[in-house]
C-alpha cells in the first residue's frame, strides 16, 4: 500500500449508483443502512476484521498494559541482541527493547491514518458535494483545482512537501506527525472529492432534492439535511480502505527517510532505522512489518466488507 | 470523437499549469542556498554569486522567475541545473529507465492479474477463488518495500537467482524482480477488478444469448465476456502507468536502479528547482495523457458509449 490514490478506481464510485436503487428483497421494507448491517453481520471477514482492529485500538490506547518496558530507554550493550524470553522481539541498534517500541508504535500509526482520513474526507467531501450541487462554474473551478492536485504523482508531492517543510517545524512530536498527516491529507483529498461529486450529483436529480428545493429550503439545509445523508456511504467506504492506505503509506515515507522520525515511536520509524542491518538482523524489519501488514489487512478486510455489503449486485 | 480529444486537451492546459507551478513554489520555498558549497571549503565570491543568480532569474520575484521558466519550457527548454549540466539531458538518461520498469511491471501485473481474475471470476466461490482473494489481501497489506527487500534477500542474496542489484543498463531480465515488486500492489486490484467483473456480467442477457445460440465457451468467454469486461480494467491500467512511474522511487531505491526517483530525490535535497519541476512536469503530462487515451478506449470498447 504505498499510494492511497489508486484506490477509489476499483469500484467505490459504482456503489453511490448502487446506492440510490438498493432495497431490500425479502419482505418488509428496510432502509439501506440497516439492509447493510444485516448482510454484515454474517461475513466471516467483517467479525475477523472488527476483532483486530479492537486489539489494535486497546493497543493503541493502553501500551503500557502490554509491556513494562520503556520504549525510548536504550542500552548499547545489547545492541541487536536477536529475541529472547527476556525482549520477545530483540533489541535495536541502540539496544531498545523491539516489542515495546512496536506495541508503543501501534499509537502513532493509528493516528497518523485516522487524522489523514479524517482531513481528506473533510475536505474532499465538503468540495465534492459543493460542486455536485451547485454545479456550473464552480464546478468547473473545484474540479479544475482537483485536477491540479490530483495529478501531482503521491510519493513525489510527497517528498517535495515533506523536504519543504521540514526545517520549519522543529524537532517535537506532535510537528512532525502533524506535517505527515497534512501532506497526506493534502494529496489525497482529490479522490474522495471526486466520489463525492459523483455521488451528490446523482443525488441531486432525485426527487426528494426537487422537493425540498420546491419547498422553499435553503441551499445549506438541503446539502445537509437531503444530500448529505444519500451520498456519505461511497465515501465511507472509501475511507475505511484509505485508513489502512494511509498507515502503509506513513511506513512508506519514514522508510524513504522524510516521513516520521524519532523521537516519535512508529512502525515506519522502525522499519525505516532497520533497513540498513537487514542482511544481519532481520527480526528488526519483520516484527514491526508484520504489524503493519496485519493492520492494513484489517481496515482493508473491514472496507472490502462494507463496500460489498452496501453493493446489492454482489450479492 | 475529434472534438471531444480537442476539448479535453485544452482542458489539460489549466491543469500543467496549475501543477507545475504549485512544484515550482514547493521546491522555492526549500530553505537553503542553492550555491552553499558550491566552491569548495571557501565560501563563493561575491561575483560569482550575482552572476549565478542574474542567470538563473533568481532576483526575480517567483511569479516573474516562473513566467519565464514556462516560456522556455513551451519552447522544449527545460532549462539547466546550478552546475550548467541541461535539464533534458538528465532526463533523457533516467526517463526511458524509469519508464522501462514501468512498462515490465504493467505487463506482469496485466497478464498476472486478467488470468487470475478471468480464472476465479469464472468459478466463483471454488477453493482457486478463495486462494486468490486471500493472497490479493496479503499484497495490498504488505508495503511495497517489505516485498522488495524480502524478494532481494532471497532470491538475490541467498539463492543467487538474480542480481541483488541492477546494472547501470537496465537490461530487460534484470528488471523482471523489480517490476513484478513495483507492480504487485496493482496486481492484485486488476485481479479483483477482473473477477467482480467477469462475475457481474456472466449473469447478462447477452452472455446467455451467446450460449444459446451454440457458440463454443472459448468463444464467449474470449469475445463476449471479455471485451465487456475489459472497460474497468482498461480504466485501472491507464491510470496506473502514471502511478507506477511516480510511485518506482522506492523499487528504484532497493534494487539501486537509476531512474527518475533518485534523480529527484537528489534534486530536492540540492534545491535544484528546474530538474525536480521538470521531471514532476512529465510524470503530471504522461499521467493526464493516459487518463485521455483511456476515455478514448471506452468508446472504442463499449460501442454504447458515444462522446459528441
Amino acid at each position: 500500500m504505498t499510494d492511497p490514490k489508486s484506490l477509489g478506481v476499483s469500484g467505490t464510485a459504482d456503489a453511490a449508483v448502487a446506492e440510490v436503487t438498493a432495497r431490500s428483497g425479502t419482505g418488509h421494507p428496510r432502509s439501506l443502512a440497516s439492509d447493510a448491517w444485516h448482510d454484515l453481520r454474517r461475513r466471516p471477514l467483517f467479525g475477523i476484521s472488527v476483532g483486530l482492529i479492537a486489539v489494535l485500538l486497546v493497543l493503541a490506547a493502553f501500551p503500557q498494559l502490554f509491556t513494562s518496558a520503556d520504549p525510548t530507554a536504550g542500552d548499547l550493550a545489547r545492541s541487536r541482541r536477536p529475541p529472547s524470553a527476556q525482549a520477545w522481539f530483540g533489541y535495536d541498534l541502540f539496544g531498545r527493547d523491539v516489542y515495546a517500541r512496536t506495541i508503543y508504535g501501534t499509537r502513532v500509526s493509528i493516528i497518523v491514518g485516522v487524522l489523514a482520513t479524517t482531513l481528506t474526507v473533510l475536505v474532499g467531501g465538503t468540495m465534492g458535494i459543493l460542486a455536485g450541487y451547485y454545479g456550473g462554474w464552480i464546478d468547473g473551478l473545484l474540479s479544475r483545482i482537483t485536477d491540479v492536485f490530483f495529478a501531482l504523482p503521491f510519493l513525489l508531492g510527497a517528498i517535495v512537501v515533506l523536504a519543504t517543510f521540514r526545517e520549519s517545524i522543529g524537532g517535537g512530536a506532535i510537528g512532525i506527525t502533524a506535517l505527515v498527516v497534512l501532506t497526506m491529507a493534502g494529496l489525497s483529498w482529490p479522490v474522495a472529492m471526486r466520489i463525492m461529486r459523483s455521488a451528490a450529483i446523482a443525488a441531486r436529480q432525485q426527487d426528494y432534492v426537487r422537493a425540498a428545493r420546491g419547498l422553499g429550503a435553503s441551499p445549506l439545509r438541503i446539502i445537509r439535511r437531503h444530500m448529505l445523508p444519500n451520498c456519505l456511504a461511497p465515501v465511507l467506504v472509501y475511507a475505511t480502505i484509505a485508513l489502512g492506505a494511509f498507515i502503509g503509506a506513513e511506513a512508506t515515507l519514514s522508510f524513504l527517510g522524510i516521513g516520521l522520525r524519532d523521537p516519535v515511536v512508529s512502525w515506519g520509524v522502525m522499519i525505516s532505522e532497520a533497513r540498513q542491518y537487514l542482511r544481519v538482523s532481520p527480526f528488526l524489519l519483520l516484527f514491526p512489518a508484520g504489524f503493519l501488514a496485519v493492520t492494513v489487512l484489517a481496515f482493508v478486510m473491514l472496507g472490502d466488507a462494507v463496500r460489498e455489503a452496501f453493493d446489492p449486485r454482489s450479492r | 470523437m475529434g472534438r471531444y480529444v480537442l476539448r479535453r486537451l485544452l482542458q489539460l492546459v489549466p491543469v500543467l499549469i496549475g501543477t507545475t507551478f504549485l512544484i515550482y513554489l514547493l521546491v522555492w520555498t526549500i530553505p537553503g542556498d542553492p550555491f552553499a558549497g558550491k566552491c569548495g571549503d571557501r565560501a563563493c565570491p561575491d561575483s560569482y554569486i550575482t552572476a549565478m543568480r542574474e542567470k538563473y532569474n533568481l532576483d526575480d520575484s517567483l511569479l516573474v522567475q516562473y513566467g519565464k521558466y514556462l516560456a522556455s519550457l513551451v519552447q522544449g527548454d527545460f532549462g539547466e541545473t546550478f552546475s550548467g549540466i541541461e535539464v533534458s539531458e538528465l532526463i533523457a538518461n533516467a526517463y526511458p529507465v524509469t519508464l522501462k520498469l514501468a512498462l515490465v511491471a504493467l505487463v506482469i501485473e496485466a497478464v498476472i492479474g486478467l488470468v487470475a481474475g478471468v480464472l476465479t471470476g469464472l468459478r466463483s466461490g471454488s477453493f482457486l477463488d478463495n486462494l486468490v482473494l486471500v493472497s490479493t489481501l496479503f499484497l495490498i497489506a504488505i508495503p511495497v518495500f517489505v516485498t522488495g527487500f524480502v524478494l532481494q534477500i532471497t532470491l538475490g542474496l541467498r539463492w543467487g537467482i538474480i542480481d541483488p542489484t541492477v546494472s547501470a543498463a537496465a537490461n530487460l531480465s534484470e528488471l523482471i524482480v523489480p517490476g513484478f515488486v513495483l507492480g504487485s500492489l496493482s496486481m492484485a486490484y486488476v485481479t479483483r477488478l477482473t473477477r467482480t467483473s467477469i462475475a457481474e456480467n456472466r449473469r447478462s442477457d447477452y452472455v446467455r444469448t451467446a450460449v444459446a445460440k451454440g457458440l463454443a465457451p472459448r468463444r464467449v468467454v474470449g469475445v463476449h465476456l471479455m471485451r465487456n469486461s475489459a472497460i474497468p480494467v482498461v480504466t485501472f491500467l491507464g491510470v496506473n502507468l502514471g502511478e507506477l512511474m511516480g510511485g518506482a522511487i522506492v523499487t528504484e531505491g532497493i534494487f539501486n536502479i537509476r531512474g527518475i526517483g533518485g534523480l529527484v530525490f537528489g534534486a530536492i535535497l540540492t534545491k535544484e528547482v528546474a530538474t525536480v519541476t521538470g521531471v514532476v512536469t512529465l510524470l503530471v503530462i504522461v499521467y493526464l495523457l493516459m487518463n485521455l487515451l483511456v476515455d478514448v478506449l471506452y468508446a472504442v470498447l463499449d460501442p454504447r458509449i458515444r462522446y459528441d
